[in-house]
């Protein structure tokens, strides 16, 4: 027996001695044979190795993702890519002294237009962040340009075109205030979760939707590693990683009902801003501000004389967004506003009746009827249908006597003085007067005196100090027109995948509700249907003849050495609105003068309206 | 929590009031030459993977977590008397077949390979399981048959229940393992005393089929490998090869990596492995990497360490209480020293690539709780073989 079988104890035989000194010289014999392979390797031929690694080099080649396409709710395409060259720089193929690498990029800064020392301080920047890669120096060069580098390139060493994405923006100044522009990702912005998987020198949206809707426009980039021999030579691809393009958004917007609108400012020739929504849900028709300018100016990096133009007040500041950074009193599209207050908490019924004899005496101060006018003994629906200031002197001055801050209140809570909520970056807040907020200001004696009744009473008919911009007044009056749902506004509606699949929907629920009483909608509906059917309605002449009752408010707003500011805002059709529109025009003059046609047009564009019955009466002749 | 276990001598009650001091020793050599290469791979790691995408040092922690998972393991298993494994030999096997059946009818798929389960926090490999299975169930069947070991039966009984879960572990396909479980087989039976003539007929059972494997079967048009691991059983013949994404170039570019490291190593100047020019640096060419950082110094300690491993477990063999401890010990042993030199063999260029990962070194929650667990084993029979020693003498003296 060679071995003693079993659980008792183990006694090592001869034979098994043998065979574990086997074992262990087999393992002896493969360790001696790793150890000399290896000294082999390491010792005798290290430096023939070493030498080959320092030959292996690496070259990180980007493969951009194109950006997702913007369209309108019907597919139109609104924001598209093209195709442009950009010139790169690979740094270590620059030369090595200072002298002539200083002299090589002066020439390159020379032909390429840009400062040499910017582009020194790029490639350095660059090349730390993400070394062996190359650097874009200039994007969307001129292909003349490009062939000049191509057929001297001894003397551009390290000098390469890629083919890159660009912004296109087909319609040009339409809907240029929404898109916003993209830019080279910061330093700043890489630390920020919202830009995972971005690398230094891809662009992102900087501002507007392409901000916003960042993580579904932007795909992500592809990856080639080709691996080059120390003379830059390629020698193969080692591992690509195909680009995945951005996703599709759809965005609630009208292709024609922001293209009247536009149109509509533009042909006022004022400045002003436009608002057009869905008052159910919140979803934005339109949305453009007057003056416009082309985005395409934006999408390979605007010089700073351009960027200057653009946002010079003396030229309109065409950057601005009025519609939702514009700060204006509303005039008499508040009432709106005070008569909700007024009679939600109980200050007046709908048949309450006030005398307006053409002015209101208060503390010595005469407050007057606009033109004139005195309209007599009314009740709210009528004075909503005449523009009674005198009717809503009353009911502000009742306000402040019975205190609360009742108009003030409503007001917020219908959504004016505080950012709606929109899916855009830049919304202003605005500013609600109220006591408190006076007082404060003249604690601190930056205002000569603290509040009076008189302040009520010129921010109960939209005067004063009241600040507020058109997409506020189109949430509050879709409030009213839904019955008491504060929506939440939003441009984006769907984000897409190339072939129009959803992927999710956006549908930002209701800020809030209000319960509103069907008294004092109807109360407040009727009255504004008066005002732009019946006659006698302020803006009646306006729309007579439109096939769409509508109902809707005018507004003047006195803003001092700046003239008048001419408010419309509107809720169509009548019974069931399905659209608000608000529009305000700077020096504008009467709300029916200007805003009421312009209003006009773009419900005409969302009914399909066409001809004649677009435009209307007062839209040819403007009384 | 050790349990009340027969003593050698005496009543094998132990008095309640005084109990008698065990001192509860692992063989400190083993156990040094374990967490040295646990620390070596943490560091290897963390520099091989430095300039990927994910976290910073994802790899190594987790490796860090795996490791203490597997030592935790491992110290468990050295305080149990490894001899109960014995009777569940039945149940052990079973578990494994069950293991792999179930891995390669449910398992997901990586480049092909059919090998793991996904869990919680890391892929399961069941051939990895399988490995310390196979020791713990076979050598337990191999001392049945102690009695008959000179029948040629008892000799193909027991390949015969090496090679069914060899044939399904390379069905996955993972040719590595199945190396590794024959190897096992064969240790054990060399350590029983299976006859030198049965050793030279398996030999040539084992020629015969190699070359219906490579030859006959191929010419005939039933080629049995798939095409990627006949490149890589080929490729370390011809390393020239231009395309990065064949064997050749891989291997070339090991060899390249290891051979500039030269004596000391180039540390953070490791090139090769900073610019992804090493495939698959965490996992089968991580021997390359210390190769490159760490030089011939590096690569000659983790060597030595592994040297110190297989050591140990011949010298464990020796001084087992019992046989099933010796075949144990003989069995990890030959384990270790399969996949310590099949892949280092590989990463040096002198062995075909087969994708087994070295043990303690090569990241994967799979393996090192595996390695782990086998040197518990190795521990166990360490234990007890001192305490029995110590029994002994007590009793003698």
């Amino acid at each position: 027996m060679y071995l003693p079988s079993g659980d008792k104890r183990m006694i090592v035989t001869p034979g098994l001695a043998l065979r574990v000194a086997i074992l262990g010289g087999i393992a002896l014999v493969l360790f001696g044979i790793i150890f000399f392979r290896l000294w082999y390797l390491q010792v005798l031929s290290g430096d023939k190795y070493l030498a080959e690694a320092n030959d292996n080099r690496v070259r990180q080649v980007k493969v951009e993702a194109p950006r997702g396409q913007i369209v309108d709710r019907n597919g139109t395409v609104l924001v598209d890519n093209r195709t442009a060259l950009a010139v790169q720089v690979m740094p270590d193929k620059l030369a090595t002294d200072s002298v002539r690498r200083a002299r090589e990029t002066r020439r390159l800064a020379e032909v390429l237009g840009v400062r040499p020392g910017a582009l020194r301080r790029k490639i350095r920047h660059d090349w730390k962040a993400v070394p062996f890669s190359p650097v874009t120096l200039k994007t969307d060069v001129p292909l003349d340009t490009v062939f000049y580098l191509q057929e001297n390139q001894t003397r551009f060493p390290g000098v390469e075109v890629e083919r890159i994405f660009l912004r296109k923006y087909p319609h040009h100044t339409l809907g240029a205030h929404l898109f916003g522009t993209l830019g080279e990702v910061t330093q700043q912005q890489l630390k920020e979760s919202r830009y995972n998987g971005v690398q230094l020198g891809d662009r992102v949206g900087q501002s507007g939707i392409e901000y916003e809707y960042d993580r579904y426009l932007r795909g992500r980039n592809g990856a080639s590693r080709i691996q080059v021999d120390a003379l830059g030579r390629p020698k193969g691809e080692l591992s690509v990683r195909p680009p995945k393009p951005g996703k599709q958004l759809r965005l609630s917007i009208d292709f024609g009902v922001q293209k009247a609108g536009q149109d509509a400012l533009a042909s006022s020739g004022k400045p002003g801003g436009f608002v057009a929504m869905d008052p159910r849900d919140g979803e934005i028709l339109g949305l453009g501000s007057n003056p416009s300018y082309d985005p395409n100016v934006f999408a390979k990096g605007v010089s700073e004389s351009v960027y200057k133009r653009l946002q010079d007040p003396n030229n309109g500041a065409p950057l601005a967004d009025r519609a939702i950074q514009g700060l204006y009193p509303t005039g008499s599209t508040f009432k709106l506003i005070t008569a909700t207050a007024a009679l939600q908490s109980g200050l007046l019924t709908p048949s309450t009746v006030l005398f307006d004899g053409g002015s209101l005496n208060v503390g010595g101060i005469s407050f007057r009827n606009a033109g004139g006018a005195s309209y007599g003994a009314l009740a709210l629906p009528r004075a909503l249908q005449v523009s009674s200031d005198v009717f809503f002197y009353r009911v502000g001055l009742m306000a402040d006597q019975r205190g609360g801050d009742i108009i003030q209140k409503w007001a917020r809570r219908l959504g004016i003085g505080r950012p709606t909520g929109i899916d855009l970056p830049g919304e202003v807040a605005g500013l609600v007067p109220s006591p408190a907020w006076r007082n404060r200001l003249f604690r601190k004696h930056l205002t000569d005196r603290p509040w009076t009744p008189g302040d009520n009473i010129n921010f109960a008919v939209g005067q004063g100090d009241l600040q507020a911009d058109p997409l506020q007044m189109a949430v509050a009056y879709s409030a009213i027109a839904n019955g008491g749902k504060v929506v939440t506004p939003h441009v984006g509606m769907r984000v897409e995948d190339s072939d129009g699949r959803v992927l999710q929907e956006i549908a930002p629920g209701p800020k809030r509700r209000l319960g509103i009483s069907s008294v004092t909608r109807d109360a407040i509906m009727s009255g504004l249907r008066a005002a732009a059917n019946d006659p006698g309605g302020t803006s009646e002449p306006v729309f007579r003849g439109f096939p769409i009752t509508v109902a809707g408010k005018t507004g003047t707003a006195q803003r001092g050495a700046q003239g008048d500011q001419s408010w419309y805002v509107v809720m169509a059709p009548y019974n069931d609105p399905r659209i608000v529109v608000a529009v305000t025009i700077e020096r504008g003059g009467f709300g029916a003068e200007a805003a009421a046609p312009a209003a006009r047009k773009i419900l005409a564009a969302y009914f399909g309206i066409k001809g004649k019955k677009a435009n209307g009466t007062a839209g040819n002749a403007p009384n | 929590m050790q349990q009340h276990r027969d003593t050698p001598f005496g009543t094998g009650v132990q008095p309640f009031s005084e109990p008698r001091v065990r001192i509860f020793r692992l063989d400190l050599l083993l156990l040094l030459a374990t967490l040295g290469l646990i620390g070596f791979s943490l560091v290897t790691l963390d520099a091989a993977t430095a300039d990927a995408t994910a976290s910073a040092h994802f790899y190594a922690t987790r490796q860090g977590i795996y490791a203490v998972v597997g030592l935790i393991l491992m110290i468990a298993i050295a305080s149990i008397d490894y001899s109960r494994f014995r009777e569940l030999k039945t149940a052990l096997y079973l578990t494994m077949m069950g293991l792999i059946l179930m891995v390669l009818a449910l398992g997901g798929v990586t480049r092909g390979s059919r090998r793991w389960f996904e869990l919680p926090f890391f892929r399961f490999q069941p051939s990895e399981l399988g490995k310390v299975l196979l020791v713990l169930a076979l050598s337990a069947f191999v001392l049945d048959r102690l009695r008959y070991m000179n029948d040629r039966q008892t000799t193909s009984r027991i390949m015969l229940l090496a090679l069914a879960p060899t044939l399904l572990v390379m069905a996955q396909p993972d040719l590595g393992t199945g190396i590794i479980y024959v190897n096992i087989a064969l240790a054990l039976m060399f350590v029983a005393g299976t006859k030198w003539t049965h050793f030279a007929a398996l030999m040539g059972v084992a020629a015969a089929a190699a070359t219906i494997v490579l030859v006959i079967a191929p010419a005939v048009g039933m080629p049995v490998l798939k095409g990627y691991q006949k490149d890589r059983l080929t490729a370390f013949l011809h390393k020239n090869n231009a395309d990065p994404r064949s064997q050749g170039y891989q291997l070339n570019q090991a060899q390249t990596a290891i051979g500039s490291g030269r004596k000391t190593g180039r540390g953070e100047k490791s090139s090769q492995t900073r610019l992804g020019f090493l495939p698959e640096s965490h996992t089968d060419f991580i021997f390359a990497v210390v190769g490159e950082r760490f030089g011939f110094v590096g690569a000659a300690i983790v060597l030595s360490l592994y040297a110190l491993l297989i050591w140990r477990s011949l010298r464990i063999l020796t001084i087992a209480k019992n046989l099933y401890g010796a075949l144990l010990a003989a069995g990890i042993g030959a384990m270790l020293m399969t996949q310590v030199f099949v892949n280092v063999g590989g990463n040096v260029g002198i062995m075909p690539i087969t994708g087994i990962p070295l043990p303690l070194m090569s990241y994967g929650g799979s393996s090192v709780i595996v390695t782990l667990i086998a040197l518990g084993i190795l521990q166990s029979v360490y234990v007890q073989a001192r305490e029995a020693a110590a029994g002994k003498s007590e009793s003698l003296a």
